[in-house]
């Protein structure tokens, strides 16, 4: 049986310049009311990994705007001009990756593998100072895992154990992270009793899950 | 009939039965509403839905169902929704029969670039370098000249995509395909003279005997 956790005190876990996984897609599926609280409490200096930085007022977009990230590693800031200002101003270090590259580094990270080989990238700006390597015949790039101190992620629902269940397209990241980083913080909508969430619908199971947000107010 | 819909008219007679196809924002998505009816397939938004559907009505919106330009959308019966992982592990692993993306640059080697304009357009690549690297059929969905200025060129002069040679190239001026001998010019646009593709086009066009005009659904 978890405890639920207050918001502001969970923000408080999270010292300054601490790597955070966050999930989400433009805002959708990202655990919204700690990154409130993290822009409430204002320490930063953190590098975010993220898919995107979502849009000024919007998820990450907060964070962006409470001038509370060092480093992004995302693959998208189109959306988001406060992004692309301050990589411009040289205030944000943006690191740019492909978005299926991302996602399976940061799996990597999460299942204990040394790496992903993948051809995506090959040839374009993204090749730049990685190892090429060649499997039957294929080339491949070497790209390395990625870990965070902390996983920042939103969910549709948590039983008491901490087990999580996601909704439609908010699922994105949020699985995969929560495998790869030290401490794992779980936003749901919804904290059910045990067995509410039947065994085939958890896709995060609860061992993974370190602090279980309270319920929204 | 403006030159966006002849392209989308155009591109939608690509679209087979049973396919999983994966439309790019803006032009690209404008294909869904041109299949014709004996046409059944899936769509795929990468931020985590097979079986996309139109977009619901207005108040009745779901806020964790949207597709990768963070629009609102539906799922269609028989939809899955799926995480990053195994949205790009589709797109990566050949599961994924067709995409449309836009484009900005496509030269002799059939070489795609559309995700970025150093010193001017820095977005981010998002999902596009995986989505040319991995599907199976790559088509580009874009105006013949952007202000006068040729896209159809020798050689890319902006980052390329991937390095791999897209599948069919369609404007509304012209259906061109790349091969190892280079580009073929297939069909004209309505009323376009193959002469007047030329002039457009800096690249260098193989024409053959027969240059039909195109067909539009």
């Amino acid at each position: 049986m978890k405890r639920a956790t207050k918001v502001e005190a969970a923000a408080e876990l999270i010292p300054e310049g601490s790597t955070l996984l966050i999930g989400g897609f433009m805002g959708v599926g990202s655990p919204h009311r700690l990154i409130d609280a993290l822009v409430e409490r204002g320490v930063g200096g953190f590098t975010v990994v993220a898919n995107d930085t979502a849009m000024p007022g919007t998820g990450i977009g907060k964070l962006v705007t409470a001038g509370l990230i060092a480093r992004a590693v995302v693959s998208h800031i189109g959306l988001n001009p406060e992004t692309q200002a301050k990589m411009i101003s040289g205030e944000i270090d943006v690191d740019l990756v492909p978005q299926g590259t991302l996602v399976e580094r940061i799996r990597a990270g999460g299942v204990g593998l040394g790496g992903v080989l993948t051809a995506t990238g090959l040839g374009t700006p993204v090749e730049e100072g990685k190892q090429v390597v060649e499997v039957e015949g294929r080339r491949f790039l070497l790209e390395i895992p990625i870990r965070g101190d902390f996983a920042l992620i939103a969910a549709k629902s948590a039983d008491y154990k901490g087990n999580l269940e996601y909704s439609l397209t908010a699922h994105n990241f949020n699985p995969v992270m929560a495998l790869a980083a030290d401490t794992v913080i779980a936003e749901p909508h919804t904290i059910l009793p045990v067995g509410a969430i039947p065994p085939d619908a958890v896709k995060t199971p609860g061992v993974l899950v370190d602090h279980l947000l309270e319920r929204e107010h | 009939m403006d030159a966006k819909e002849i392209i989308a008219r155009r591109v939608a007679l690509e679209v087979k039965d049973g396919m999983l196809v994966n439309l790019g924002i803006g032009l690209p998505s404008m294909v869904a509403n041109f299949l014709p009816d004996d046409v059944d397939v899936f769509f795929q938004a990468e931020n985590g839905v097979i079986g996309l559907g139109a977009r619901p009505p207005e108040g009745m919106e779901d806020a964790d169902l949207t597709d990768a330009g963070g629009a609102f959308v539906t799922a269609v019966p028989g939809a899955a929704s799926i995480d990053s992982a195994m949205s790009f592990g589709l797109i990566r692993g050949g599961h994924l029969d067709m995409t449309v993306l836009g484009g900005l640059q496509v030269d002799e080697r059939g070489y795609l670039a559309n995700w970025m304009v150093p010193g001017k357009m820095v977005p981010g690549m998002g999902g596009a370098m995986d989505l040319v690297a991995g599907a199976k059929r790559v088509v580009v969905a874009m105006v013949h000249t952007q202000k006068g200025k040729p896209k159809i060129v020798p050689e890319c002069t902006l980052p390329l995509t991937a390095l791999r040679r897209i599948s069919l190239i369609v404007t509304e001026m012209a259906v061109i395909q790349p091969t190892e001998e280079g580009l073929v010019l297939r069909e004209v646009g309505p009323g376009v003279t193959v002469e007047q593709v030329q002039e457009a086009t800096s690249a260098n066009l193989i024409v053959q005997d027969v240059v039909q005009e195109m067909k539009l659904a």
